[in-house]
Protein backbone atom coordinates (compact mmCIF):
# COMPACT_ATOMS: atom_id res chain seq x y z
CA UNK A 1 0.00 0.00 0.00
CA UNK A 2 2.64 2.58 1.00
CA UNK A 3 4.81 1.60 -2.40
CA UNK A 4 1.97 1.65 -4.43
CA UNK A 5 1.10 5.19 -3.14
CA UNK A 6 4.59 6.36 -3.60
CA UNK A 7 4.32 5.54 -7.27
CA UNK A 8 1.48 7.09 -7.95
CA UNK A 9 3.46 10.38 -6.74
CA UNK A 10 5.59 11.74 -9.58
CA UNK A 11 8.91 13.36 -9.61
CA UNK A 12 8.84 17.37 -9.40
CA UNK A 13 5.12 17.35 -8.08
CA UNK A 14 4.13 20.13 -5.32
CA UNK A 15 3.07 17.23 -2.45
CA UNK A 16 0.69 18.55 0.60
CA UNK A 17 1.10 15.92 2.88
CA UNK A 18 -0.94 14.74 6.07
CA UNK A 19 0.82 12.66 9.09
CA UNK A 20 0.86 9.00 9.03
CA UNK A 21 0.33 6.47 5.71
CA UNK A 22 0.72 9.77 3.52
CA UNK A 23 3.60 10.66 5.17
CA UNK A 24 5.29 7.55 4.96
CA UNK A 25 4.52 7.55 1.34
CA UNK A 26 5.22 10.73 0.24
CA UNK A 27 8.87 10.28 1.72
CA UNK A 28 9.03 6.45 0.43
CA UNK A 29 8.56 8.42 -3.08
CA UNK A 30 11.15 10.64 -2.04
CA UNK A 31 14.26 8.14 -1.38
CA UNK A 32 13.44 6.24 -4.78
CA UNK A 33 11.99 7.15 -7.96
CA UNK A 34 11.00 11.28 -6.76
CA UNK A 35 14.10 13.48 -5.35
CA UNK A 36 12.54 16.36 -6.60
CA UNK A 37 9.23 15.74 -4.97
CA UNK A 38 8.43 18.94 -2.75
CA UNK A 39 6.93 17.92 0.89
CA UNK A 40 4.73 20.79 2.21
CA UNK A 41 3.04 19.57 5.78
CA UNK A 42 0.87 21.72 7.16
CA UNK A 43 2.81 23.08 10.47
CA UNK A 44 4.99 25.33 7.77
CA UNK A 45 7.95 23.59 6.62
CA UNK A 46 8.21 23.53 2.78
CA UNK A 47 10.49 21.08 0.83
CA UNK A 48 10.87 18.96 3.85
CA UNK A 49 13.35 16.08 3.64
CA UNK A 50 13.26 14.17 6.99
CA UNK A 51 15.40 11.34 7.03
CA UNK A 52 13.16 9.91 9.64
CA UNK A 53 9.26 10.25 9.27
CA UNK A 54 7.85 12.73 11.81
CA UNK A 55 5.43 11.49 14.45
CA UNK A 56 3.32 14.30 14.45
CA UNK A 57 2.99 17.14 11.83
CA UNK A 58 5.49 19.55 13.25
CA UNK A 59 8.22 17.51 14.31
CA UNK A 60 11.54 19.29 14.58
CA UNK A 61 12.87 17.10 11.78
CA UNK A 62 10.62 18.61 9.42
CA UNK A 63 11.99 22.38 10.31
CA UNK A 64 15.54 21.13 10.18
CA UNK A 65 15.56 19.74 6.84
CA UNK A 66 12.95 22.70 5.02
CA UNK A 67 14.13 24.77 2.65
CA UNK A 68 12.07 27.21 4.43
CA UNK A 69 9.59 27.13 7.56
CA UNK A 70 7.01 29.52 7.28
CA UNK A 71 3.43 30.33 9.71
CA UNK A 72 0.48 28.76 9.66
CA UNK A 73 -1.71 31.44 7.94
CA UNK A 74 1.20 31.59 5.41
CA UNK A 75 1.14 28.10 4.69
CA UNK A 76 -2.77 27.58 4.19
CA UNK A 77 -2.91 31.57 2.24
CA UNK A 78 0.39 31.87 0.22
CA UNK A 79 0.86 27.88 -1.18
CA UNK A 80 -2.26 26.38 -0.60
CA UNK A 81 -5.26 28.38 -1.60
CA UNK A 82 -3.26 30.39 -3.82
CA UNK A 83 -3.28 27.26 -6.14
CA UNK A 84 0.43 26.52 -5.46
CA UNK A 85 -0.10 22.65 -4.37
CA UNK A 86 -0.46 19.65 -7.17
CA UNK A 87 -0.97 16.94 -4.88
CA UNK A 88 -3.23 16.76 -1.78
CA UNK A 89 -2.04 13.41 0.34
CA UNK A 90 -4.78 12.84 3.12
CA UNK A 91 -5.61 9.95 5.30
CA UNK A 92 -9.18 9.44 6.34
CA UNK A 93 -11.57 7.82 9.11
CA UNK A 94 -14.49 7.06 6.29
CA UNK A 95 -14.90 7.54 2.96
CA UNK A 96 -17.65 7.12 0.76
CA UNK A 97 -17.97 6.40 -2.78
CA UNK A 98 -17.08 9.68 -4.20
CA UNK A 99 -14.37 9.93 -1.98
CA UNK A 100 -15.96 12.19 0.12
CA UNK A 101 -14.06 12.26 3.87
CA UNK A 102 -15.26 12.00 7.34
CA UNK A 103 -12.69 12.73 10.30
CA UNK A 104 -15.40 14.20 12.42
CA UNK A 105 -17.84 11.64 14.31
CA UNK A 106 -19.18 8.46 13.92
CA UNK A 107 -22.66 6.71 14.95
CA UNK A 108 -25.15 9.39 16.74
CA UNK A 109 -25.65 13.00 15.60
CA UNK A 110 -23.08 16.12 15.35
CA UNK A 111 -24.16 17.24 18.91
CA UNK A 112 -24.19 13.64 20.51
CA UNK A 113 -21.82 11.45 18.74
CA UNK A 114 -21.06 7.96 19.37
CA UNK A 115 -17.50 8.42 18.93
CA UNK A 116 -16.37 11.67 18.45
CA UNK A 117 -13.01 12.18 15.82
CA UNK A 118 -10.48 14.69 15.86
CA UNK A 119 -12.23 17.20 13.37
CA UNK A 120 -11.34 18.58 10.43
CA UNK A 121 -7.84 19.68 10.44
CA UNK A 122 -5.96 21.63 7.15
CA UNK A 123 -8.37 18.95 5.15
CA UNK A 124 -11.11 20.76 3.82
CA UNK A 125 -9.15 23.44 2.30
CA UNK A 126 -6.07 20.66 0.76
CA UNK A 127 -9.17 18.87 -0.70
CA UNK A 128 -10.31 21.77 -2.84
CA UNK A 129 -7.19 23.82 -3.50
CA UNK A 130 -4.98 21.06 -4.24
CA UNK A 131 -4.89 20.25 -8.14
CA UNK A 132 -6.02 16.91 -7.13
CA UNK A 133 -5.88 14.38 -3.58
CA UNK A 134 -5.28 10.95 -3.34
CA UNK A 135 -6.64 9.60 -0.11
CA UNK A 136 -4.75 6.51 1.93
CA UNK A 137 -6.79 4.47 3.57
CA UNK A 138 -7.23 0.68 4.95
CA UNK A 139 -9.84 -0.51 3.41
CA UNK A 140 -12.92 -2.31 5.59
CA UNK A 141 -17.03 -2.47 5.60
CA UNK A 142 -16.11 0.07 8.18
CA UNK A 143 -13.93 2.44 6.50
CA UNK A 144 -15.58 2.44 2.83
CA UNK A 145 -18.92 3.22 3.63
CA UNK A 146 -22.20 3.64 1.96
CA UNK A 147 -23.23 6.54 3.88
CA UNK A 148 -21.17 9.02 5.54
CA UNK A 149 -21.57 9.94 9.09
CA UNK A 150 -20.46 13.84 8.19
CA UNK A 151 -19.05 15.11 5.04
CA UNK A 152 -15.82 16.76 6.78
CA UNK A 153 -13.83 17.61 3.32
CA UNK A 154 -15.40 16.90 -0.02
CA UNK A 155 -13.96 14.44 -2.12
CA UNK A 156 -16.14 15.86 -5.45
CA UNK A 157 -17.59 18.82 -6.47
CA UNK A 158 -17.89 21.19 -8.80
CA UNK A 159 -15.31 23.23 -9.98
CA UNK A 160 -14.52 26.96 -11.87
CA UNK A 161 -16.44 29.52 -10.29
CA UNK A 162 -17.97 33.05 -11.52
CA UNK A 163 -20.62 34.48 -9.87
CA UNK A 164 -23.08 33.53 -6.69
CA UNK A 165 -20.43 30.51 -6.89
CA UNK A 166 -17.53 29.39 -4.92
CA UNK A 167 -13.93 29.22 -7.09
CA UNK A 168 -13.04 25.56 -7.46
CA UNK A 169 -9.20 24.90 -9.31
CA UNK A 170 -8.92 21.47 -7.83
CA UNK A 171 -10.17 17.85 -9.57
CA UNK A 172 -11.12 16.56 -6.05
CA UNK A 173 -10.28 13.04 -5.00
CA UNK A 174 -8.86 11.64 -8.06
CA UNK A 175 -7.52 8.47 -6.56
CA UNK A 176 -7.52 6.17 -3.84
CA UNK A 177 -4.82 3.67 -3.05
CA UNK A 178 -5.61 0.79 -0.45
CA UNK A 179 -4.23 -2.08 1.24
CA UNK A 180 -6.24 -3.92 -0.81
CA UNK A 181 -6.22 -2.09 -4.58
CA UNK A 182 -6.67 1.47 -6.31
CA UNK A 183 -10.03 3.00 -6.72
CA UNK A 184 -9.76 5.90 -9.72
CA UNK A 185 -12.74 8.08 -10.02
CA UNK A 186 -14.43 8.05 -13.09
CA UNK A 187 -14.57 11.76 -14.75
CA UNK A 188 -18.44 11.11 -16.23
CA UNK A 189 -19.94 10.06 -12.60
CA UNK A 190 -17.24 10.99 -9.91
CA UNK A 191 -17.64 7.64 -8.99
CA UNK A 192 -15.21 5.72 -7.65
CA UNK A 193 -14.16 2.38 -9.84
CA UNK A 194 -11.48 -0.25 -8.66
CA UNK A 195 -8.88 -0.59 -11.75
CA UNK A 196 -5.95 -2.30 -9.94
CA UNK A 197 -5.61 -5.14 -7.05
CA UNK A 198 -2.43 -5.68 -4.97
CA UNK A 199 -1.04 -8.81 -5.82
CA UNK A 200 -2.71 -12.01 -4.68
CA UNK A 201 -6.25 -9.79 -4.07
CA UNK A 202 -8.78 -10.83 -6.29
CA UNK A 203 -11.48 -8.17 -7.07
CA UNK A 204 -14.31 -10.09 -4.87
CA UNK A 205 -11.83 -9.67 -1.93
CA UNK A 206 -12.48 -5.69 -2.41
CA UNK A 207 -15.88 -6.00 -3.40
CA UNK A 208 -16.43 -7.76 0.43
CA UNK A 209 -14.28 -4.93 1.97
CA UNK A 210 -16.57 -1.96 0.62
CA UNK A 211 -19.67 -0.87 1.86
CA UNK A 212 -21.12 0.20 -1.36
CA UNK A 213 -21.93 -1.87 -4.56
CA UNK A 214 -18.21 -1.18 -6.00
CA UNK A 215 -17.78 -0.79 -9.41
CA UNK A 216 -14.97 -2.64 -11.17
CA UNK A 217 -12.71 -1.61 -14.59
CA UNK A 218 -13.16 -4.24 -17.21
CA UNK A 219 -9.85 -4.25 -17.61
CA UNK A 220 -8.77 -4.69 -13.85
CA UNK A 221 -4.94 -3.97 -13.44
CA UNK A 222 -2.64 -5.62 -10.77
CA UNK A 223 -0.39 -3.40 -9.83
CA UNK A 224 3.14 -4.88 -9.88
CA UNK A 225 5.52 -6.29 -6.68
CA UNK A 226 6.71 -3.98 -5.02
CA UNK A 227 10.59 -4.20 -6.15
CA UNK A 228 14.00 -4.60 -4.28
CA UNK A 229 15.04 -1.27 -4.17
CA UNK A 230 11.52 0.19 -2.73
CA UNK A 231 11.50 -2.63 0.11
CA UNK A 232 15.24 -1.98 0.87
CA UNK A 233 14.39 2.06 1.23
CA UNK A 234 11.03 1.46 3.24
CA UNK A 235 12.55 -1.15 5.77
CA UNK A 236 15.56 1.83 5.95
CA UNK A 237 12.94 4.28 6.92
CA UNK A 238 10.93 2.37 9.54
CA UNK A 239 13.96 1.18 11.16
CA UNK A 240 15.41 4.88 11.27
CA UNK A 241 12.02 6.52 12.36
CA UNK A 242 11.26 3.65 15.08
CA UNK A 243 15.03 3.95 16.21
CA UNK A 244 14.44 7.65 16.92
CA UNK A 245 10.48 7.52 18.67
CA UNK A 246 11.45 4.36 20.40
CA UNK A 247 8.17 2.84 18.70
CA UNK A 248 5.82 3.12 15.36
CA UNK A 249 4.41 5.80 13.78
CA UNK A 250 0.31 6.86 13.69
CA UNK A 251 -2.06 8.43 12.08
CA UNK A 252 -3.09 12.09 12.64
CA UNK B 1 6.39 46.90 28.36
CA UNK B 2 6.19 43.31 29.71
CA UNK B 3 6.91 42.73 33.00
CA UNK B 4 9.30 39.74 34.35
CA UNK B 5 7.55 37.57 36.87
CA UNK B 6 6.72 33.66 38.15
CA UNK B 7 4.16 31.76 36.39
CA UNK B 8 1.97 31.77 39.12
CA UNK B 9 1.82 35.34 39.42
CA UNK B 10 1.05 36.24 35.58
CA UNK B 11 -2.18 33.51 35.68
CA UNK B 12 -3.44 34.94 38.90
CA UNK B 13 -3.58 38.01 37.65
CA UNK B 14 -4.13 38.05 33.95
CA UNK B 15 -6.64 35.12 33.24
CA UNK B 16 -9.71 34.91 35.18
CA UNK B 17 -12.74 32.63 35.38
CA UNK B 18 -14.72 32.94 32.56
CA UNK B 19 -12.16 34.49 30.23
CA UNK B 20 -11.14 33.65 26.42
CA UNK B 21 -7.52 31.97 26.12
CA UNK B 22 -5.67 30.61 23.74
CA UNK B 23 -2.41 28.32 24.51
CA UNK B 24 -1.20 27.97 20.88
CA UNK B 25 1.79 26.07 19.74
CA UNK B 26 1.49 23.96 16.60
CA UNK B 27 3.11 20.67 17.96
CA UNK B 28 5.80 22.40 19.02
CA UNK B 29 6.29 25.20 22.01
CA UNK B 30 3.39 24.48 23.58
CA UNK B 31 2.91 26.28 27.17
CA UNK B 32 2.20 22.81 28.86
CA UNK B 33 3.32 25.28 32.05
CA UNK B 34 1.04 27.76 31.47
CA UNK B 35 -1.58 25.26 31.43
CA UNK B 36 -0.80 23.42 34.38
CA UNK B 37 -0.50 26.58 36.53
CA UNK B 38 -4.16 27.29 35.25
CA UNK B 39 -4.77 23.86 36.64
CA UNK B 40 -3.36 24.07 40.05
CA UNK B 41 -5.38 27.57 40.23
CA UNK B 42 -8.93 26.03 39.82
CA UNK B 43 -9.96 28.31 36.89
CA UNK B 44 -13.43 27.43 35.53
CA UNK B 45 -15.60 28.43 32.86
CA UNK B 46 -12.96 29.37 30.10
CA UNK B 47 -13.22 29.22 26.64
CA UNK B 48 -10.33 27.24 25.38
CA UNK B 49 -8.98 28.41 21.85
CA UNK B 50 -6.75 26.78 19.84
CA UNK B 51 -5.75 25.39 15.95
CA UNK B 52 -4.51 21.55 17.53
CA UNK B 53 -6.02 21.17 21.02
CA UNK B 54 -3.67 18.31 21.86
CA UNK B 55 -2.53 16.79 25.81
CA UNK B 56 -2.28 20.10 27.61
CA UNK B 57 -6.23 20.80 26.46
CA UNK B 58 -7.24 17.29 27.25
CA UNK B 59 -5.41 17.90 31.08
CA UNK B 60 -7.47 20.96 31.50
CA UNK B 61 -11.24 19.85 29.90
CA UNK B 62 -10.79 16.68 32.36
CA UNK B 63 -10.19 18.90 35.44
CA UNK B 64 -12.56 20.74 35.01
CA UNK B 65 -11.23 24.45 33.47
CA UNK B 66 -13.18 24.73 30.34
CA UNK B 67 -16.97 25.50 28.91
CA UNK B 68 -15.84 26.14 25.33
CA UNK B 69 -13.85 25.00 23.34
CA UNK B 70 -13.18 26.62 19.73
CA UNK B 71 -10.97 24.53 17.60
CA UNK B 72 -10.02 22.64 14.53
CA UNK B 73 -8.20 19.39 14.93
CA UNK B 74 -8.15 17.81 18.61
CA UNK B 75 -5.86 14.67 18.84
CA UNK B 76 -2.82 12.98 20.36
CA UNK B 77 -0.29 14.04 17.39
CA UNK B 78 0.96 10.72 15.68
CA UNK B 79 -0.93 8.91 18.69
CA UNK B 80 -4.44 9.02 18.17
CA UNK B 81 -7.48 10.61 20.22
CA UNK B 82 -7.92 12.57 23.19
CA UNK B 83 -9.76 10.53 25.76
CA UNK B 84 -11.14 13.56 28.05
CA UNK B 85 -12.10 15.35 25.09
CA UNK B 86 -13.80 12.70 23.73
CA UNK B 87 -15.11 12.13 27.31
CA UNK B 88 -16.12 15.69 27.58
CA UNK B 89 -18.69 15.90 23.85
CA UNK B 90 -19.72 12.31 24.19
CA UNK B 91 -20.85 12.04 27.80
CA UNK B 92 -20.16 15.69 29.40
CA UNK B 93 -17.81 14.42 31.86
CA UNK B 94 -16.77 16.61 34.41
CA UNK B 95 -18.70 19.08 32.81
CA UNK B 96 -20.48 19.82 29.23
CA UNK B 97 -18.08 20.93 26.56
CA UNK B 98 -19.82 23.18 23.94
CA UNK B 99 -17.56 22.83 20.75
CA UNK B 100 -17.34 25.67 18.07
CA UNK B 101 -15.26 24.06 15.13
CA UNK B 102 -13.39 25.52 12.05
CA UNK B 103 -10.74 23.98 9.70
CA UNK B 104 -7.11 25.07 10.00
CA UNK B 105 -7.21 27.33 7.44
CA UNK B 106 -9.95 29.08 8.81
CA UNK B 107 -9.10 29.23 12.29
CA UNK B 108 -5.60 31.15 11.15
CA UNK B 109 -7.47 33.17 8.89
CA UNK B 110 -9.40 34.26 11.81
CA UNK B 111 -6.49 35.52 14.26
CA UNK B 112 -5.29 36.90 11.35
CA UNK B 113 -7.98 39.14 11.38
CA UNK B 114 -8.26 39.64 15.32
CA UNK B 115 -4.21 40.56 14.96
CA UNK B 116 -4.80 43.18 11.75
CA UNK B 117 -7.98 44.97 14.34
CA UNK B 118 -10.36 43.57 10.89
CA UNK B 119 -13.78 42.55 11.95
CA UNK B 120 -13.72 39.08 9.66
CA UNK B 121 -11.62 37.33 7.83
CA UNK B 122 -12.58 35.59 4.25
CA UNK B 123 -11.04 32.19 2.57
CA UNK B 124 -11.66 30.23 -0.08
CA UNK B 125 -13.10 27.32 2.30
CA UNK B 126 -15.54 24.55 3.09
CA UNK B 127 -16.89 23.55 -0.43
CA UNK B 128 -19.13 20.48 -0.10
CA UNK B 129 -17.81 20.48 3.64
CA UNK B 130 -21.03 19.89 6.45
CA UNK B 131 -19.07 22.15 8.79
CA UNK B 132 -20.96 25.69 7.86
CA UNK B 133 -24.27 23.46 8.77
CA UNK B 134 -23.77 23.11 12.25
CA UNK B 135 -21.51 26.15 12.88
CA UNK B 136 -23.13 29.35 12.63
CA UNK B 137 -20.38 31.40 12.53
CA UNK B 138 -19.26 30.01 9.30
CA UNK B 139 -20.67 32.12 6.65
CA UNK B 140 -20.63 32.76 2.59
CA UNK B 141 -19.74 36.15 1.43
CA UNK B 142 -20.09 37.64 -1.97
CA UNK B 143 -17.22 38.82 -3.44
CA UNK B 144 -17.97 42.69 -4.41
CA UNK B 145 -15.80 42.66 -6.93
CA UNK B 146 -16.36 39.25 -8.69
CA UNK B 147 -19.21 38.15 -7.73
CA UNK B 148 -17.83 34.68 -6.36
CA UNK B 149 -18.78 33.50 -3.02
CA UNK B 150 -16.09 33.44 -0.56
CA UNK B 151 -16.26 31.97 3.01
CA UNK B 152 -16.29 34.81 5.84
CA UNK B 153 -15.63 33.97 9.62
CA UNK B 154 -15.21 36.28 12.66
CA UNK B 155 -11.73 37.31 14.00
CA UNK B 156 -10.72 35.73 16.68
CA UNK B 157 -9.90 38.51 19.92
CA UNK B 158 -9.03 35.97 23.17
CA UNK B 159 -9.18 37.89 26.16
CA UNK B 160 -5.67 36.12 26.95
CA UNK B 161 -2.99 34.98 24.67
CA UNK B 162 -0.20 31.96 26.09
CA UNK B 163 2.73 31.04 24.60
CA UNK B 164 5.98 29.38 25.42
CA UNK B 165 9.24 30.91 23.08
CA UNK B 166 13.03 30.30 23.64
CA UNK B 167 14.40 33.43 24.83
CA UNK B 168 13.34 36.64 26.20
CA UNK B 169 15.44 39.48 27.49
CA UNK B 170 14.95 41.37 30.29
CA UNK B 171 12.77 44.14 29.03
CA UNK B 172 10.61 41.44 27.65
CA UNK B 173 11.17 41.07 24.44
CA UNK B 174 10.62 37.62 23.31
CA UNK B 175 12.45 35.45 20.19
CA UNK B 176 10.99 32.78 18.94
CA UNK B 177 12.26 30.32 16.13
CA UNK B 178 11.37 27.22 14.30
CA UNK B 179 8.04 26.27 13.42
CA UNK B 180 6.17 29.13 15.26
CA UNK B 181 2.79 28.09 13.77
CA UNK B 182 0.01 30.81 14.61
CA UNK B 183 1.91 32.20 17.33
CA UNK B 184 2.30 35.94 16.50
CA UNK B 185 -1.34 36.25 15.34
CA UNK B 186 -2.64 34.81 18.20
CA UNK B 187 -0.30 37.23 20.56
CA UNK B 188 -0.91 40.59 18.57
CA UNK B 189 -4.51 39.28 18.32
CA UNK B 190 -5.08 38.71 22.21
CA UNK B 191 -6.07 41.22 24.69
CA UNK B 192 -3.25 40.38 26.97
CA UNK B 193 -0.48 38.42 26.55
CA UNK B 194 1.70 35.61 28.67
CA UNK B 195 4.82 34.76 27.39
CA UNK B 196 6.74 31.50 29.28
CA UNK B 197 10.37 31.16 28.08
CA UNK B 198 13.27 28.84 28.52
CA UNK B 199 15.32 31.61 29.52
CA UNK B 200 16.18 35.33 30.02
CA UNK B 201 18.97 36.41 28.32
CA UNK B 202 21.28 39.80 28.45
CA UNK B 203 20.99 39.79 24.62
CA UNK B 204 18.35 38.52 22.13
CA UNK B 205 21.07 38.89 18.92
CA UNK B 206 17.56 37.56 17.14
CA UNK B 207 18.36 37.83 13.51
CA UNK B 208 16.92 40.27 11.41
CA UNK B 209 13.57 38.76 9.98
CA UNK B 210 13.10 36.79 13.28
CA UNK B 211 10.13 36.57 15.05
CA UNK B 212 10.19 38.60 18.00
CA UNK B 213 7.45 39.76 19.83
CA UNK B 214 8.34 43.55 21.12
CA UNK B 215 8.00 43.69 25.06
CA UNK B 216 5.69 46.46 24.38
CA UNK B 217 2.96 43.72 22.87
CA UNK B 218 3.21 41.42 25.87
CA UNK B 219 2.07 41.45 29.33
CA UNK B 220 4.16 39.44 31.57
CA UNK B 221 7.19 37.27 30.90
CA UNK B 222 7.98 34.28 32.77
CA UNK B 223 11.33 31.84 32.86
CA UNK B 224 9.96 28.38 32.66
CA UNK B 225 12.82 26.37 31.19
CA UNK B 226 11.47 23.19 29.92
CA UNK B 227 8.32 24.67 29.91
CA UNK B 228 7.14 23.30 26.79
CA UNK B 229 7.32 19.59 27.93
CA UNK B 230 6.30 16.86 26.53
CA UNK B 231 6.35 19.19 23.59
CA UNK B 232 9.42 20.34 22.21
CA UNK B 233 11.64 24.15 22.12
CA UNK B 234 13.54 24.04 18.96
CA UNK B 235 17.14 23.95 20.08
CA UNK B 236 16.59 22.79 23.68
CA UNK B 237 15.08 19.89 23.71
CA UNK B 238 13.53 17.56 21.87
CA UNK B 239 9.53 16.23 22.18
CA UNK B 240 9.06 13.45 24.67
CA UNK B 241 7.22 11.40 22.35
CA UNK B 242 7.59 7.88 24.85
CA UNK B 243 5.16 10.50 26.84
CA UNK B 244 2.68 10.96 24.50
CA UNK B 245 2.64 7.55 24.08
CA UNK B 246 1.97 6.64 27.45
CA UNK B 247 -0.63 9.45 27.83
CA UNK B 248 -2.99 7.33 25.26
CA UNK B 249 -2.73 4.95 28.68
CA UNK B 250 -3.00 7.52 31.61
CA UNK B 251 -5.90 8.87 30.31
CA UNK B 252 -8.04 6.42 29.16
CA UNK B 253 -9.98 6.02 32.47
CA UNK B 254 -11.61 8.87 34.61
CA UNK B 255 -9.68 7.29 37.66
CA UNK B 256 -6.15 6.38 36.32
CA UNK B 257 -6.56 10.61 34.67
CA UNK B 258 -7.77 12.11 37.88
CA UNK B 259 -5.04 10.32 40.02
CA UNK B 260 -2.01 11.01 37.22
CA UNK B 261 -3.26 15.03 37.76
CA UNK B 262 -3.74 15.00 41.49
CA UNK B 263 -0.41 13.79 42.25
CA UNK B 264 2.22 15.34 39.42
CA UNK B 265 0.12 18.67 38.79
CA UNK B 266 -2.22 19.47 41.73
CA UNK B 267 0.08 17.90 44.23
CA UNK B 268 3.05 19.75 43.00
CA UNK B 269 3.89 23.38 43.69
CA UNK B 270 5.12 24.16 40.21
CA UNK B 271 6.40 22.97 37.15
CA UNK B 272 9.71 21.81 38.55
CA UNK B 273 7.89 20.23 40.74
CA UNK B 274 5.58 18.62 38.27
CA UNK B 275 8.92 17.55 36.13
CA UNK B 276 10.23 15.78 38.84
CA UNK B 277 7.29 13.90 39.97
CA UNK B 278 6.48 12.48 36.58
CA UNK B 279 9.97 11.97 35.67
CA UNK B 280 10.37 9.93 39.15
CA UNK B 281 7.64 7.54 38.44
CA UNK B 282 8.51 7.21 34.45
CA UNK B 283 11.83 5.76 35.74
CA UNK B 284 10.14 3.33 38.12
CA UNK B 285 8.08 2.34 35.58
CA UNK B 286 10.38 1.53 32.88
CA UNK B 287 12.39 -0.73 35.66
CA UNK B 288 9.49 -2.83 35.99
Amino acid sequence: MTVAAARWLRNGSVCFVGIGLPSAAANLARLTHAPDVVLIYESGTIGAKPQVLPLSIGDGELAETADTVVSVPEIFRYWLQSGRVDVGFLGAAQIDKFGNINTTFIGGSYDAPKVRLPGAGGAPEIATAAKEVAILLKQSKRTFVEQLDFVTSSGYFERGGGKGRAKVRGRGATTVISDLGVLISDPATNELVLTAVHPGVSAEQVRNATGWELLVAAKLEITPKPNGCELAALRDLHARTAAAHGGGVGAE
Amino acid sequence: MATLVSLREAAAELVHDGDSVALEGFTHLIPFAAGHELIRQRRRGLTLIRMTPDLIYDQMIGMGCAARLIFSWGGNPGVGSLHRFRDAIQTGWPAPLEIEEHSHADMAARYQAGASGLPFAVLRGYVGSDLPKHNKKIKAIECPFTGEILTATPALRPDVAILHAQKADRRGNVLMYGIIGIQKEAALAAKKVIVTVEEIVDELNAPLNACVLPSWVVSCVCAVPGGAHPSYAHGYYKRDNAFCMAWDGISRERETFRAWMERHVMGTADFAGYRRSSEAEAKVSSHR
